[in-house]
């Protein structure tokens, strides 16, 4: 039996808007990795994945800042976020990540869109490109750095999480919009995002004792990896079927927003339940006494 | 410059609400009869920044300490009493995740809010170990307890501090607050009260030890505290090696998927 005030949660409640935030989480991440595949695409030679990854990446990237600025208490403060660089605030680094992903996917979208001044849209692609992967991952890092149960303690995983799960996104959008000829490095990526998102998700649901419980009873998360490997599976027929591809991409894509949603979710509820905070510190206390 | 209070002489008057109130301008919500005791705050927040908890206890007090409760030879209800505030950490999590520099730290050594910076962002709401700071509905920024910043800046000391009636809660220079707290204590552990304890006061602990630190006659949770609370930012350089990695498999990832031929 866990004492608390009356039973009252020991910590405040993330007061993130949902679906804002977790939103903003999945199209950060889908932005971010299909930049990184836009970019590699320019690079091979691959039109329709090319223009799909760019245009995914710029609008994701744009909803994703939308959602973030429609979040804040005080909206028309939102330059504020970028006042100060400060390293200890994983949202003010994110936010330095954000603002010049943002701008160089839309350049590089407009690019495409235009046709003009393909070489300065190749460039700035190619910076979107770089600067993906951190947009992928930078967000697990925003939920850690905070004293919700679930999240805090889950940090070795949730990167792992998020960076797979934004790689599944971004091929399943690829999925639905490239040509035939182009999906094959699309469903490599789902299948190594695949990878990454179900072995990180399982050790998050298994590893941290009673944290990992709300993880552990989270039906959107079962919901997000069933489809998840879902898409993973179908994809092996997409190199001939357009049905195929189009379920597996929508699975893929689907699966990212329960994932999303589903960590958002479990952090919340860790923070209600005062159990959460006092069992594992006072487990805490105990071994560094006996040290 | 803090706080100790010293729950072991409050009486539940809540003068320190009260005058804080008062003071700070801070809302008052509309009457709500929370049934839990005599406290119908509930928890410290936007627009409450000191919390009186009010913790009825089926079993007798073990030592008279002079506090309300109800007595007889076999079982007895012990009324615990306690004055909550924002602990202005040493590591403050809630100062560190603020992406627009908008929470700071004075010279006096405690954490304030700068609301015309605050964007109200949220994220130091999920920082505090706490669950101190809060957004305001009505308003969209973050607030908390600012240990009376501008009273400090004129040689006074905070509202609550004044207002309280019995010198539970002092106010003063942190090492001079330390060593009238052991005594405190010392005094209480001499009488017979085993369970009295320090929280907050140990500069070493998880936050660095509490600008506003406590003498409880319970475990924390008791009270609504963490037992042991950390600053979450103690582990972000391991978390920014494991994003850092997990970015780096996803670049090497989308890279490998584009080698070999093209079929």
């Amino acid at each position: 039996m866990t004492d608390s005030y009356y039973g009252r949660p020991i910590l405040k409640e993330p007061a993130w808007k949902v679906p804002d935030v977790p939103a903003y989480l999945f199209l950060g991440g889908l932005a971010g990795a299909s930049a990184a595949m836009a970019a590699m695409a320019d690079a091979t030679g691959r039109a329709s994945l090319r223009r799909s990854g760019r245009l995914v990446a710029a609008g994701a990237a744009t909803a994703s800042v939308g959602a973030l600025v429609h979040d804040l208490g005080r909206p028309a403060r939102f330059l504020n976020m970028l006042r100060v660089f400060k390293p200890t605030s994983p949202l003010s680094v994110g936010s330095w990540i954000l603002a010049p992903f943002s701008g160089l996917a839309t350049a590089a979208a407009g690019s495409e869109v235009t046709g003009w001044l393909p070489g300065v849209g190749r460039l700035a692609g190619i910076g979107a490109g770089v600067l993906g992967p951190a947009m992928c991952t930078y967000t697990s890092v925003l939920l850690a750095d905070t004293a919700v149960p679930a999240w805090h303690d889950s940090y070795p995983e949730l990167p792992f999480v998020f960076g797979g799960s934004a790689m599944t996104s971004a091929a399943g959008v690829a999925m639905l919009a490239a040509a035939p000829q182009d999906r094959a490095p699309a469903r490599k990526i789902g299948w190594i995002g695949t990878a990454m998102e179900v072995a990180a998700g399982l050790r998050m649901e298994r590893g941290h004792g009673i944290v990992s419980e709300p993880y552990a009873r989270s039906g959107l998360l079962k919901a997000g990896r069933g489809l998840t490997l879902l898409g993973a599976g179908l994809s092996v027929f997409a190199r001939r079927s357009r049905i195929a591809a189009a379920v597996a991409g929508s699975a893929y894509l689907a699966g990212g927003v329960c994932t999303r949603f589903g960590v958002f979710n479990a952090g919340v509820e860790s923070s209600r339940d005062p159990k959460y905070v006092v069992v594992p510190q006072k487990l805490n206390r105990q071994t560094s006494k006996t040290r | 410059m803090g706080f100790f209070t010293d729950t072991s002489v409050c009486i539940g008057c809540k003068a320190c609400e009260v005058a804080c109130k008062e003071w700070n301008d801070v809302p008052a919500k509309e009457l709500d009869l929370l049934g839990t005791s005599y406290d119908n705050t509930g928890e410290l927040g936007a627009n409450s920044w000191r919390h009186v908890a009010f913790i009825e206890q089926s079993r007798p007090s073990t030592v008279d300490l002079g506090m309300p409760g109800v007595r007889d030879e076999q079982d007895g209800v012990r009324w615990l009493m306690s004055s909550d505030v924002c602990k202005h950490c040493t590591h403050a999590a809630c100062l560190d995740v603020c992406p627009t520099g908008s929470l700071f730290r004075t010279e006096f050594g405690t954490v304030v809010v700068q609301e015309d910076i605050c964007n109200g962002c949220g994220y130091c709401v999920p920082a505090c170990p706490y669950g101190v700071i809060e957004r305001r509905e009505s308003d969209g920024r973050a607030f908390k307890c600012t240990l009376c910043y501008d009273r400090l800046g004129d040689g006074l000391e905070p509202a609550c501090a004044k207002a309280c009636p019995t010198d539970s809660i002092q106010f003063g220079e942190l090492d001079e607050l330390r060593e009238r707290a052991d005594r405190r204590l010392a005094a209480l552990h001499d009488k017979g009260e085993s369970d009295a304890r320090l929280y907050g006061r140990d500069p070493d602990d998880g936050v660095g030890g509490d600008g506003a630190f406590f003498l409880l006659l319970d475990e924390p949770e008791v009270y609504g505290l963490p037992p042991e609370p950390f600053v979450t930012t103690r582990d972000l350089p391991s978390m920014w090696k494991h994003a850092a990695v997990a970015a780096l498999g996803v670049a090497a990832g989308v890279v490998l998927a584009f080698a070999g031929k093209r079929r």
